[in-house]
């Protein structure tokens, strides 16, 4: 199959319009135009890095900070899973759990194992190596689920003396870590990934 | 090729397509790497339109109407978006409700603004607002940042964690934001790119 490239030509990645090699925005829709982003994998580590630093002390300190009659107990990331279980909701444990920790550590691995390999010479699978993108893209922003449940149960859980949930500081920097981790999928140019490929080997291996 | 709308440039892999007209006006997806090049949506520039404003007078609905009222024996604590995005507000957590902010009410918000201003002089048929291609590329490019289905999902996340403690009753916000989530969802599966970028594109230049 032909690409633009081999056509002379670049794609605009917004609009899909094809344009001369020379010209350096859209007529469609004013994108500025590449036809391969090549800072894009320093993009990527840059992003992912900070993403990772900032996943540190998400994890080391408090989410949340109960106060209930006169006691005040903090509870991490971790910890707040821990406490749902023991409160007999496992699928919700569950929900959590994924969100908070699963999809984060594996989008590190997965982003890292990606730009690893596009930093790579050699032939790949590129339907495998697009679908692991796809999936980091798609289901990166689904961390922010923890962010919200922290917010929705700090504006309902106030009353007073009885009972009240506090921020704890962990939710900032959750919060950033997932910005940083969506910001370093998107990072990625899909084109280059299609570039490396083995045309020749079957697609579905 | 150049500049013909029937030349489909995959932006993810950069696979060459031609489609006659009719093509166009259904489904196609991209041979090489499946990425979907047109929806193929008849009167798209419409739906997306009329899509946007019911979003717009639905989050007017959602800010202000009561979102959760969680009773407690003879306490009673109620919660309206708007104290949940300054659940966060002070400190050092400021940004966070800031973030919140951003992520369940401005840029979904902004998104419907956008395409309301970049498409409606179409239908009118006027000519395009100035700044109307920026704006459609914007609201494009927001698209993974709007987050009221995960603020969704952790509002039922929270629920359950509270239904031990307290009882929890849903206001008119809770079916606004809901219904909110689903005109936004019918709205993206009507933004086909080729589309509404020949229409906005082609009828300003």
């Amino acid at each position: 199959m032909m690409t633009a490239r081999d056509h002379g030509l670049i794609t605009c990645r917004s609009c899909g319009l094809l344009a001369e090699p020379e010209t350096s925005s859209c007529v469609r829709c004013e994108t500025p135009l590449a036809s391969r982003d090549t800072a894009s994998l320093q993009h990527v580590w840059a992003w992912l890095v900070a993403g990772l630093i900032i996943y540190v002390p998400a994890n080391v300190y408090p989410m949340l900070r109960t106060t209930q009659a006169f006691r005040s107990q903090e509870s991490t990331i971790v910890g707040g899973v821990v406490d749902l279980v023991h409160h007999g909701a496992i699928a919700i444990a569950a929900i959590v759990f994924i969100a908070s920790v699963v999809i984060p550590v594996g989008k590190f691995i997965v982003i890292a194992y990606l730009a690893v390999l596009l930093s790579r010479r050699g032939p790949k699978n590129a339907h495998r190596l697009h679908i692991l993108h796809e999936a980091v893209e798609f289901i990166g922003r689904w961390s922010m689920i923890d962010v919200f449940v922290v917010a929705i149960l700090v504006a309902l859980v106030q009353f007073d003396v009885l009972a009240s949930i506090q921020p704890g500081f962990a939710a900032a920097c959750f919060a950033l870590s997932v910005v940083f981790t969506m910001l370093s999928a998107q990072a990625f140019d899909p084109r280059m990934i299609w570039d490396a490929t083995d045309e020749g080997a079957p697609h579905d291996a | 090729m150049i500049n013909d709308p029937h030349y489909i440039g995959c932006p993810n892999c950069d696979t060459v397509h031609r489609f006659s007209a009719e093509e166009l006006t259904v489904r196609t997806r991209c041979a090489r790497c499946g990425y979907r090049l047109t929806l193929g949506r008849q009167e798209a520039v419409l739906r997306v339109t009329m899509l946007a404003l019911t979003s717009l007078v639905l989050m007017g609905l959602a800010l202000f109407a009561p979102f959760l009222t969680l009773n407690a024996g003879p306490f009673e604590s109620r919660a309206s978006v708007i104290d949940v995005i300054f659940g966060f507000a002070e400190g050092i957590m400021v940004p966070l409700s800031f973030a919140v902010l951003f992520f369940i009410v401005l840029i979904p918000a902004l998104r419907s603004g956008l395409l309301i201003y970049a498409l409606a002089p179409n239908l009118a048929g006027v000519a395009p607002a100035p700044l109307a291609r920026p704006a459609l590329r914007l609201a494009f490019k927001l698209k993974p940042w709007a987050m009221t289905e995960i603020f969704m999902v952790g509002v039922a996340v929270a629920l359950v964690k509270l239904a031990g403690m307290a009882t929890v009753a849903t206001g008119a916000a809770f079916w606004a934001f809901a219904l909110l989530v689903l005109v936004n969802a019918a709205q993206d599966s009507f933004m086909c790119r080729n589309t509404l970028w020949t229409t906005v594109g082609t009828s300003s230049s």
